[in-house]
């Protein structure tokens, strides 16, 4: 037919290099090639770094970020941010350690109890987003301020200071310490339970983005809202419960960190939002939603974690890690920019 | 014999301002019938009350004999009319066929395991697109990466797939060149040979005259005619799209000016 003609020409084109197109069009590449060089440089630079004990401790490190920047990348490609999701970690953890100290629960149903108010927050992040057409940055951002007021206050009002401890004497707390804020000993170190946390949370992520109908939601929300309407793409159910998954991300944070340390800061969390995003698009995530990775987004959270301790290790002033995370967020921007094109090439 | 789609002396108002007056065409299954009219003809208003987005004030609306008022677009849709807009057709960062099922996922397994069936989904992409003459090799590629008449004809393959008796085209040929608009005609006479009913919308005679069987003339919100494709020559069409009479006093004045 004659009718293949104009088709096929970009076809050819595609034939020539498409095992490269293929390889680049991945959003998780360019994160794995940052990943790959952090990791060889500080392995060399480094002693510490490539031992096990060094190696439990950036796992670590990288693990609650990892959490929070999967939940935040699945969010973004649904064309949302969540400013309140830092803020969030300290807030569940409040919730539960007040119940648990001051009004003598059961950890398990205060756990229980602060994952009910953090579906209620996403729920509620998603309805106003929706409901007035606002900016998700706008409206999280006002979330986020009266949460951090809220932590500060009700805390103070409830112990007379801004934190709360004693997690270690109430009911319940070893069971759910174990599933929660556990170690594995592995070669004499200890790993922290919460790696395993994040990499479950991220195969699970992954696999609800590439290979479920919801997941082809997310990335239809967050590439064109009106044509995903159009085509009958259930769009504010889509949006509120990404919102949500964040929300409960935020709360498996804050009880690891709540049963971990057994205290909890009324004012932790806060700044943490932005480097849940950061890891998010150095993970090949687009700030315009409709692209990315929950793989991405895990490998960010991992350079993030490698590159805090890298630099602990070889005894820079800390200071350089913030003009490294410049850096990397500029690349992967200008990365992510690159392939944004390519994908819109011709119009 | 009743016809597929009908519209009996339909009118629309925005408050004080009547975008569409007494408008009467019919749709058959297996045939183009072409809107034309300048900026502001009522195309628009038609085709929105058509598709589901607003709802006519008078007349009557039928399809398959029975009258039907259509609350939102997904009505329409489920009573086999798609509508296929010129900028609202697809998700250009989105795989072509991801695009294709968007909405309709086909999926395996059950509870919380559903998963995407995504082998079936590229291959019943793959064939559908085929049979429309659509060839693309890959439909794992993203639908930025086609031209802009090749995401019109995914658009196209879509509604044909999920059934769509009838198909309302909006502009599909207006952003594109010469080549390009004339592989989407191409498509839509391959919708119209599958039986399907066409509403194809244009200002622009020299798309519609090809393929259409019938012509409806908008102006002024008020239809000027129906016209069979034997009744009417293309000078004809374009005459009375462009004001006929108006566009020959215009002549004249330039003419006169010079």
């Amino acid at each position: 037919m004659t009718t293949t003609e104009t088709v096929a020409r970009p076809d050819e084109r595609l034939a020539s290099t498409r095992i490269l197109d293929r390889l680049v069009v991945r959003p998780e590449v360019g994160a794995l090639l940052g990943a790959v060089l952090v990791f060889v440089f500080f392995s060399v630079v480094t002693e510490q770094f490539l031992s096990v004990g060094g190696v439990a401790t950036w796992l670590d490190d990288a693990s609650t970020l990892g959490i929070m920047a999967v939940a935040v990348a699945l969010l973004m490609i649904g064309g949302e941010f969540d400013l309140s999701a830092g803020v969030m970690t300290a807030s569940t953890a409040l919730v539960t350690a007040l119940l648990a100290t001051q009004a003598g629960w059961n950890v398990w149903l205060a756990l229980l109890v602060s994952l009910v108010f953090a579906l209620a927050v996403g729920a509620f992040n998603g309805w106003m987003v929706l409901r007035t057409g606002l900016p998700s940055f706008i409206v999280t951002l006002g979330t986020f301020l009266a949460l951090q007021g809220l932590n500060l206050g009700v805390t103070r009002l409830v112990t007379g200071s801004v934190q709360v401890s004693g997690m270690r004497r109430t009911d319940g707390y070893e069971s759910a310490g174990s599933v929660f804020a556990s170690t594995i000993d592995i070669g004499g170190t200890a790993f922290p339970v919460s790696i395993l946390w994040w990499v479950a949370v991220t195969a699970a992520a992954a696999w609800l983005l590439t290979r479920t109908r919801f997941g082809n939601w997310i990335f239809a929300v967050g590439g064109s809202a009106p044509s995903a309407r159009a085509v009958g793409v259930p769009l504010g159910r889509t949006k509120i419960l990404l919102f949500m998954g964040t929300a409960v991300a935020a709360w498996l944070v804050g009880s690891i960190n709540i049963l971990r340390f057994a205290s909890v800061q009324a004012n932790q969390g806060i700044g943490l939002e932005f480097q849940y995003i950061i890891a998010a698009v150095i993970g090949g995530c687009l700030l315009t939603g409709g692209f990315g990775s929950a793989v991405g987004a895990a490998i960010g959270a991992l350079i993030f974690g490698m590159a805090r301790q890298g630099i602990v290790y070889a005894q820079w002033d800390s200071d350089w890690f913030m003009l490294f995370l410049g850096v990397m967020l500029l690349s992967a921007v200008l990365v992510n920019n690159a392939f944004r094109r390519r994908a819109e090439r011709v119009r | 014999m009743t016809a597929l789609m009908e519209v009996r002396d339909v009118g629309k108002s925005y408050g004080s301002v009547i975008a569409l007056r007494e408008v009467s065409a019919v749709v058959d299954a297996g045939e183009v019938i072409c809107v034309l009219g300048d900026n502001g003809a009522g195309k628009s208003t038609l085709i929105k009350i058509l598709a589901g987005v607003h709802q006519h004030d008078t007349g009557e609306f039928l399809v398959e004999g029975t009258p039907v008022r259509f609350d939102s677009p997904r009505d329409a849709l489920a009573a086999g009319i798609a509508t296929v807009y010129q900028d609202l057709a697809v998700v250009p960062l989105m795989s072509v066929w991801r695009n294709f099922f968007l909405g309709s996922e086909p999926t395996v397994g059950f509870g919380p395991l559903r998963m995407l069936d995504r082998r079936t989904g590229r291959q019943v992409t793959k064939r559908a697109l085929a049979e429309m003459g659509i060839d693309l090799r890959d439909v794992e590629q993203p639908v930025g990466t086609l031209s802009g008449g090749e995401r019109q004809c995914v658009a196209i393959a879509r509604a044909v797939h999920f059934g769509a008796k009838v198909l309302i085209l909006d502009e599909p040929t207006a952003a594109l060149g010469v080549k390009q608009a004339g592989v989407v005609l191409r498509y839509v006479a391959q919708a119209r040979d599958r039986g399907l009913g066409v509403v194809l919308i244009t200002h622009n005679p020299h798309h519609a005259y090809p393929v259409g069987d019938r012509f409806l003339l908008l102006n002024r919100g008020r239809s000027l005619g129906c016209h069979d494709k034997a009744d009417i020559t293309l000078a004809e069409l374009t005459r009375q799209m462009a004001g006929g009479a108006e566009l020959e006093a215009l002549e004249h004045e330039l003419r006169a000016g010079q």
